[in-house]
């Protein structure tokens, strides 16, 4: 899967190891999982944000809601794109997102535009009391001034790097690489 | 790893032109739209800042009213023309109006018309998205996709499917577009009808027919009934109502004859008690008002695919109108 020109900035153990210390930030940042909900961004913030509600779990023997976003609606470039990229789904927690405390996961957090994007469709959908970002991976170069809650690992790469976080459902292994971005 | 949808091309008039890939696209996309009308907050910044005009020169409610809907819930601005009251009852032509529109920087057209083929006219002259809410007795293509998406949610499948389309297939562009999309997607497609109300030569597009609804009935999975179109019914297609509601009406007593569980559709609006009687309409195998609610999100899915392929107006007017015949 990891392709030759790549390299592996976090394995599977490194993931795993920052996922659990990522689920016990949240705990202790928000005092407990009363009212939390973690919503993973689509697509491999799903992926996310399941892993760090089974550590969570594991952890304190509490069952944490989930839910999933899909951001395509609310990105600020979609008029520019060409084809329309394919939609995925937006799931809500049981009892929507009215004054609980919404922990956004996703993967990468880069130029804070697809943070941007979540943040306005939490707002179409209800009143959170507090919101959180967590991602796995900071890699800085922002163009919003958005800034996360909890941080798995950061890396600051070049522009034309890309860094992928791969997920066993998608991609068949754990971890997170660095490749150079293709020319289109 | 960014992932696009197929493209559908500028405009959608019909069915019959689409590849079932593209049909299945339009399906899929419908679904992330489905709970965006669940939402408190029923509006996404899909289309703002887009113009949408409904150009209906034929009397529709639900067609009308769903497209609005779907616009508005994707946060277009829209403006709906009829007929009556308009330029067109002063006998402007189809395309002197449309370029009237564009002449104003619309984006979009969704257009009802009386005559088979006016959709696909104006897409070939104007450089907006064009999308046929139903042209004379042509296709109906947004009402062949909701009826789709309906069948597809309650059998998790089109592939294999016995459809049958009972009643006035003659004047019905909804049974064209049904019988286009469901062949296309691998269902088995027939229909019933007093040959009256049949097109000569119905079974060159793959479906078969029935003469009696019993028939009907005893091989489908699912049917989809036609209303009977009665501001027609003057040129002796049936002899009567009550005769056409006896023979080919879809009454309770005739369903408990179905060897399997019978969903039952109509396009609407119902003649109740011609085409199908009320205990059937509102009996539990009915998904009447399924479809009304799937229609927002098919042309939801349609409005932002579309959008795709749309030109750049903003580059059209630095290059001065280019695109136009």
């Amino acid at each position: 899967m990891t392709a030759a020109d790549s390299t592996v900035l976090m394995d599977d153990v490194a993931v795993r190891r920052a996922v659990g210390r990522m689920a016990h930030e949240i705990l202790e940042k928000l005092g407990g999982t009363e009212h939390l909900v973690l919503m993973g961004i689509q697509r491999r913030g799903v992926d996310l944000a399941d892993m760090i509600r089974d550590a969570i779990t594991d952890a304190e023997g509490a069952d944490v809601q989930t839910g999933t976003l899909d951001i395509t609606l609310y990105r600020d470039d979609l008029m520019a794109l060409g084809p329309r990229p394919v939609v995925g789904r937006t799931l809500l927690p049981r009892g929507g997102v009215d004054g609980v405390a919404v922990v956004l996961v996703d993967d990468v957090l880069y130029t804070g535009r697809t943070a941007r994007a979540a943040l306005n469709e939490l707002m179409d959908w209800g009143r959170p009391a507090r919101i959180l970002l967590c991602v796995l991976v900071d890699r800085g170069d922002r163009e919003l001034p958005i800034q996360p809650d909890i941080v798995g690992r950061e890396f600051p790469v070049l522009t034309d790097r890309r860094v992928d976080v791969l997920v066993p459902r998608l991609d068949g292994e754990l971890a997170v690489v660095l490749s150079q971005l293709e020319r289109r | 790893m960014k992932r696009s949808a197929p493209t559908l091309g500028k405009d959608l008039t019909g069915l019959e032109s689409l590849s079932p890939e593209q049909i299945r696209v339009i399906l899929d996309t419908a679904e992330p739209f489905k709970e965006v009308s669940e939402r408190q907050i029923k509006k996404v910044p899909v289309l703002r800042g887009k113009t949408i005009v409904n150009l209906f020169f034929e009397a529709s409610t639900r067609t009308r009213i769903s497209f609005e809907f779907a616009e508005k819930r994707l946060a277009a601005d829209t403006v709906n023309i009829g007929a009556v009251g308009s330029s067109v009852s002063k006998g402007e032509t189809l395309v002197d109006t449309a370029r009237n529109l564009e002449a104003m920087r619309i984006d979009m057209v969704v257009i009802r018309h009386w005559s088979a083929g006016a959709a696909h006219f104006l897409a070939s002259r104007i450089p907006s998205n064009v999308i046929n809410a139903g042209d004379g007795a042509h296709e109906h293509p947004t009402q062949g996709l909701l009826d789709m998406l309906t069948l597809r949610d309650h059998f998790g499948r089109i592939e294999g499917l016995k459809v049958c389309i009972v009643g006035d297939v003659l004047h019905s562009r909804v049974a064209r577009s049904n019988i286009y999309g469901l062949v296309a997607l691998g269902a088995k497609v027939a229909v019933c009808a007093p040959r009256t109300l049949l097109p000569a030569g119905i079974e060159e597009l793959g479906v078969r027919v029935f003469g009696r609804v019993e028939q009907a009935i005893e091989w489908s999975d699912a049917l989809n009934v036609l209303r009977l179109q009665l501001e027609r019914m003057q040129d002796g297609f049936v002899p009567s109502l009550r005769e056409y509601n006896r023979v080919f009406g879809i009454t309770r007593e005739r369903l408990e004859w179905a060897p399997r569980e019978m969903l039952i559709l109509h396009p609407g609006p119902m003649n109740r008690g011609v085409e199908i009687d009320s205990d059937v309409a509102d009996g539990p195998h009915s998904v009447i008002l399924r479809q009304v609610t799937n229609g927002v999100a098919v042309r939801m899915a349609v409005l932002y695919l579309l959008t795709g392929d749309a030109p750049d107006l903003a580059e059209m007017a630095r290059s001065g109108g280019a695109g136009r015949a």
